[in-house]
């Protein structure tokens, strides 16, 4: 018996995001198997047998899946399942938690979602009520299907030499199509894994000011996230949300800027190694979490920041 | 077109939740309960369509307790014109809903179902896709736009790396993302008229569905607590112990 990773990929190459889950599944006692499912995806599926721990990919590939959809993935994972395999495991992005609960519906077996922790095969801690609590909960099904939180588990590292299988491909469902993309490709550092992050909340006041948080960001060659309120205004696009319903992101520093710190703003980032805070209220929640405060007003002390780092 | 939407009773947003000190679980006596935020976006969504003649009847379903009525006329306060609870005191998990709500569509015949995608209690972000996967319809997950025509639904939705646009022909699932709208709040007229609106009562086993929890919580445990609370004075101060005492800038 084995564990299976569904593995998040651009085709050409593994997403981070995998890495951490592969991690998690080698907590759970048994051979690392990873498909991948694309279209012309070799060097993804290369990629992750050249992944430490990794004992085996399964390569299956259509043109259906150059846009993978939900139905699509999940019929391509449960055509490997039957018998063979104790656990399913994604990480907890968009993409994850789009697919997994499909697999588990289909399997009749409970979904763990954002897991933290693995205590033992059967017996995983999740976040609940914004990570205000911890569950740990046991599954009594005979395949456990996991999203694990990226933040919680090491990316694996290289050093794998795994065997690349082809298996074929489950016909299209035809359920869905994906008709457009709209995909920022950016220059920076991923917000998910950067060693540094700078939000900036409603205090921010228009998507323009977020400039002065692009010319901190080029200095310390990090990611740029933001609160709800900043991107329901449209300050910026919805993919830099950070908290319990956005990303949740654990950086060695957290820059937050005119972010009050809501508890589902918290829910994202409190787990960071170190935070900043930088806000005109002295009795903003943010200032609770933060290791070091700020308090001021933002337009004076962002370009204060940027010119001290030089 | 009927659309149906599952509404679902959680301790309101606002608040900050406390773990038992027998680590059995949060404390929920006395707490503010509301309506699941995603799912007011939910209703909001299936009343504009219904405003838009897309529509013609919204129902909304909750799962669990009797209180749960409470959900329920505020959804039909919103607009829905018809409510079901299936009521139960046991524990529901995200898959015995999803079986509920098959059951429920299995006699409703909607051609949309309009999710939340997180109950903000449970984190779960798991009963739309599971109900989706268990009727075999297609899913629109973490939905920003939704388009009804010619029985084909065209969803924007919010993917990690920016927006993504799926068809899909109806029968379909939607669940509802943030941006997606933003919800009307109900007038002192309409909580008058929700009173009077049909509210039927149902049970898992009238709908012959076993809700048996799948998962056994051990314990709930409080996150250690972080130390907060440091300040600097200036930006000066701020670079230095960046630099000399956290180390993580060069
Ligand atoms: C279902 C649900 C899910 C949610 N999910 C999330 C989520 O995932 N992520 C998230 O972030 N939020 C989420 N929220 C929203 C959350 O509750 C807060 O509303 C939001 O985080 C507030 O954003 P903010 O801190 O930018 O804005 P505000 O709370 O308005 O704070 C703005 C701050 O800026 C400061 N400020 C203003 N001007 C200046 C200045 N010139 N200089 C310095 N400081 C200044 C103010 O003092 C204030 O503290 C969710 C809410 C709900 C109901
Ligand atoms: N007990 C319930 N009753 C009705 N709807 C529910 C219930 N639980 C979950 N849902 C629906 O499923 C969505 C996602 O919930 P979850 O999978 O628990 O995060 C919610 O936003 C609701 O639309």
């Amino acid at each position: 018996m084995a564990i299976l990773v569904i593995a998040e990929h651009d085709q050409q190459s593994l997403k981070a995001a995998t890495l951490h889950a592969i991690t998690a599944a080698g907590k759970l006692g048994g051979d690392v198997h990873v498909l991948v499912a694309g279209h012309d995806a070799r060097g993804a599926a290369d990629a992750a047998a050249k992944v430490a721990g990794v004992a085996s990919v399964l390569l299956a590939e259509a043109p259906y899946l150059a846009q993978p959809t939900a139905e699509n993935m999940a019929a391509n994972a449960l055509a490997l399942l039957p018998g063979a395999y104790t656990h399913v495991v994604a990480a907890a992005t968009g993409y994850g938690k789009n697919i997994l609960p499909r697999i588990a519906a289909r399997l009749d077996v409970a979904q763990i979602s954002e897991v933290i922790a693995i205590d033992a095969p059967d017996t995983f801690v999740r976040p609940i009520y914004a990570g205000n609590a911890f569950a740990t909960v046991q599954s009594k099904d005979p395949v456990k299907v996991l999203t694990v939180r990226t933040t919680a588990f090491d990316a694996a590292g290289a050093g794998g030499s795994a065997a690349v299988t082809v298996v074929p491909a489950a016909p299209d469902t035809g359920h869905a199509k994906v008709i457009a993309q709209e995909i920022v490709k950016s220059e920076r550092p991923e917000l998910t894994s950067a060693r540094i992050v700078i939000s900036g909340g409603r205090g921010l006041g228009s998507g323009e000011n977020f400039k002065m948080l692009e010319a901190l960001a080029d200095k310390l060659n990090a990611a740029i996230g933001a609160s709800r309120a900043a991107v329901d205004a449209g300050y910026v696009p919805n993919d830099y949300q950070v908290g319990q319903t956005g990303k949740i992101v654990a950086p060695d520093l957290y820059i937050a800027i005119g972010i009050s710190g809501a508890i589902q703003h918290l829910a994202g980032m409190k787990d960071s190694k170190f935070i900043v805070a930088i806000n005109k209220d002295p009795d903003a929640p943010i200032f609770q979490v933060a290791d070091y405060g700020l308090v001021g007003d933002l337009f004076e002390l962002v370009p204060q920041l940027t010119a001290e780092l030089g | 077109m009927k659309i149906l939407v599952p509404v679902k009773r959680v301790v309101d947003y606002n608040v900050k939740v406390r773990v038992k000190p027998d680590g059995s679980g949060v404390d929920t006596a006395n707490v503010k309960m509301s309506m699941n935020p995603f799912d007011e976006i939910a209703i909001e969504e299936a009343v504009r369509l219904k405003e838009k003649g897309i529509a013609t009847e919204v129902v909304a379903v909750s799962c669990g307790l009797a209180a749960c009525q409470e959900t329920l006329r505020t959804a039909l306060a919103l607009g829905a014109d018809r409510a079901i609870l299936v009521e139960t005191d046991v524990e529901l998990q995200p898959l015995a809903v999803a079986k509920l709500l098959r059951a429920v569509v299995g006699n409703e015949a909607p051609q949309l179902v309009i999710c939340g995608k997180q109950a903000i209690d449970d984190d779960a972000n798991q009963t739309g896709q599971m109900l989706a996967a268990l009727l075999d319809w297609p899913q629109a997950t973490f939905a920003s736009r939704v388009e009804i025509a010619g029985g084909v639904a065209t969803v924007k939705r919010e993917v990690d790396g920016g927006l993504e646009t799926i068809e899909m022909k109806l029968p379909a699932l939607v669940t509802t993302d943030l941006r997606l709208n933003e919800p009307r709040y109900a007038t002192l007229p309409n909580i008058m008229k929700a009173k009077k609106k049909p509210l039927d009562v149902t049970s898992p086993a009238t709908l012959g569905v076993d809700v048996a929890p799948r998962l056994a919580t051990l314990r709930v445990t409080e996150p250690a607590k972080r130390k907060g609370g440091g300040k600097v004075a200036d930006v000066k101060e701020l670079v230095a112990k960046l630099r000399g005492e956290a180390k993580v800038i060069a």
